[in-house]
């Protein structure tokens, strides 16, 4: 058996595990045993069809649904029952599917609050100014008034304004223009160079193909397939069975 | 990315319609009431009474808009600060019946701190026991902090006893400034500054610091605060606490301004502060100051020209305001 030195091994092991992850919102049980493992260093796209359990899966994950039953590890630690900040200050950040940005705050005070550890990084402000102009242009008008593709600039902005050891993030192309989706693709193609881990909740099949490193799928609340995108993305009629006939729109 | 899209600054603009509105209204009650040294007192008595409001419903929107609270017993912390202001001025009678104003800040200064303070602290065990078990439950919330306030009253009855408490302002705070034939009083002028300062102050306040930031951001959407890694329950007692404490000060200096206190100065403020922050817009610092403002004009100046209407007159205008702006004059967006 090959052995690995301490580094190494904290080098290979996954960032994050999921094992048998049940959550009920109310009375309906909507993750039915989650099994999910997430590559240090690698995009993991989320995919599945509408109410797979997708959004649930990383609310869970962050502590806004409580799991019911099962373990997250995150590193070396459970985390199924902290609660929300405790998470976040482990080194997650998050981008909901609605963006979250706080409208009547401007693009700097957004970017102020989601920088916890202390001031605005400088270098970091221009590299993300790199990716996405507006967000100098913009600097001091009030979120709100920013366009949707620019708010979910914002979004994104505000959870790369400090490095963070996993990237949640929620159908970041959902109702953007083409153009902006293209935008939004070489972006985070950019931000995977800097070894983020990233988990991306994504509907748009031609943004998660150019983008996944691991792919995991779900169905009715669990797991159903889970492997390397490039293999996904090259087999089509595994694409059929698993994402169903709505895959061809997204093509 | 669009080029449109990203070429094009969208407007920022300052909403000036509530300002406007606002002036209008002053100078409308001047042409109605013709006599310009009336028409002066009238409006520094108007702006006075808005600022006394506005120190008292600051905290209630913040606790409405930030932490969905339901806090029907918020009267009781502007009672406690006006029997405190009470008490801290008899223990410092000297100071206070002296013929300095120098002497007798050394009896309002004392007064306006304890008010806070208690009533502050006081904001804090309520949080804690009343209002902690009872978050998101808007119905409870309502019995339970209603049931608070009696049961608080009872005890102000037990410590302060039934009857009516002189609270004597001190003697040079008392009367008028005279210019020409405009008579303005001197603790409206007080009351005006310290509304003031605590306006700039909570401005600064949420504009400037992180703390601010993280209380507007609140109000819009509490869960992402969390998720970015904020305890926004630790939030929600300080803000809470801040809330109860400006109480305390506007019930001293209300207390002061009728120069005695009941145990129901707090809860017949209640209705004009529940009208102020809905006119403004639950959560709105601005929208509560523009609110307090139009209402306290209002009052003064219809209780001038025509006393009939004066006891409605607070009601109707909040109609006209919310059929105008249903979200309030400064609305908050929510998320």
């Amino acid at each position: 058996m090959r052995e690995f030195p301490p580094v190494a091994d904290a080098l290979l092991a996954p960032l994050l595990t999921l094992t048998g992850v049940h959550t009920h919102i109310g009375h309906y049980h909507i993750l039915q045993g989650v099994d999910l493992v997430v590559p240090r260093g690698e995009l993991t796209m989320l995919l599945g069809r509408n109410g797979a359990g997708k959004t649930t899966t990383l609310r869970t994950i962050l502590g806004l649904w409580r799991a019911s039953d099962g373990s997250i590890r995150f590193e070396a630690e459970d985390i199924a029952q902290r609660d929300t900040p405790a998470i976040a200050n482990l080194g997650f950040a998050y981008v909901p599917e609605s963006m979250g940005i706080f409208a009547g705050l401007t693009v700097r005070e957004n970017l102020v609050l989601a920088a916890r550890s202390g001031p605005l990084d400088e270098a970091r402000l221009e590299w993300i100014f790199r990716f996405f102009p507006p967000m100098k242009k913009f600097w001091q008008l009030p979120a709100g008034l920013l366009s949707g593709g620019q708010k979910q600039m914002l979004s994104i902005s505000r959870a790369i304004v400090e490095p963070r050891k996993l990237v949640l993030i929620d159908e970041p192309t959902k109702g953007l223009a083409p153009a902006i989706i293209q935008n939004l693709i070489e972006a985070f193609a950019e931000l995977k160079k800097s070894d983020t881990t990233i988990l991306m909740v994504e509907q748009n099949f031609h943004a998660a193909k150019s983008l996944g490193d691991s792919v995991a799928v779900m169905d009715a609340g669990r797991i159903v397939h889970a492997g390397r995108m490039a293999d996904l993305a090259a087999d089509a009629a595994l694409q059929a069975r698993l994402l169903g006939l709505s895959l061809e729109a997204h093509q | 990315m669009n080029a449109a899209s990203a070429d094009a600054i969208p407007a920022q603009r300052f909403d000036w319609i509530p300002p406007a509105l606002l002036l209008a209204i002053v100078l409308g009650a001047f042409a109605m009431i013709g006599t310009p040294s009336t028409w002066v007192t009238l409006t520094v008595a108007g702006l006075a009474m808005g600022l006394l409001i506005f120190i008292m419903a600051s905290g209630l929107t913040l606790v409405f808009g930030l932490m969905d609270v339901m806090n029907f017993a918020h009267g009781l912390f502007i009672a406690i600060g006006a029997y405190v202001a009470a008490s801290t001025v008899k223990f410092f009678s000297a100071a206070a019946g002296a013929d300095s104003f120098l002497a007798n800040l050394g009896a309002v200064v004392p007064a306006i701190l304890a008010a806070a303070l208690v009533a502050g602290l006081l904001g804090w065990f309520f949080e804690r026991v009343i209002i902690k078990p009872v978050y998101g439950q808007h119905l409870k919330q309502i019995l339970i902090t209603t049931g608070g306030m009696i049961v608080a009253e009872q005890l102000i009855h037990v410590f302060w006893g039934p009857d009516l408490l002189p609270l004597a302002r001190p003697a040079t705070l008392r009367g008028s400034f005279l210019i020409g034939d405009i008579a303005i009083e001197k603790f409206r002028l007080i009351a005006v500054v310290v509304g003031l300062a605590v306006f700039i102050a909570m401005l600064l306040l949420l504009n400037r610091t992180k703390i601010g930031l993280l209380i507007r951001a609140g109000v819009e959407n509490k869960e992402m605060v969390e998720a970015m890694g904020y305890r926004i329950r630790r939030l929600f007692v300080g803000v809470f606490v801040a809330g109860s404490a400006l109480a305390g000060l506007g019930g001293a200096l209300w207390g002061m301004y009728q120069e005695s206190v009941t145990v129901h100065i707090g809860a017949n403020m209640m209705v004009l502060i529940f009208i102020v922050i809905i006119i403004g817009g639950l959560g709105s610092i601005g929208g509560c100051f523009a609110g307090a403002l139009l209402v306290g004009l209002v009052a003064n100046y219809v209780g001038y020209l025509s006393p009939k209407i004066a006891l409605g007159s607070n009601i109707l205008l909040m109609v006209m305001v919310l059929l105008w702006r249903p979200q309030g004059l400064y609305p908050v967006s929510k998320q």
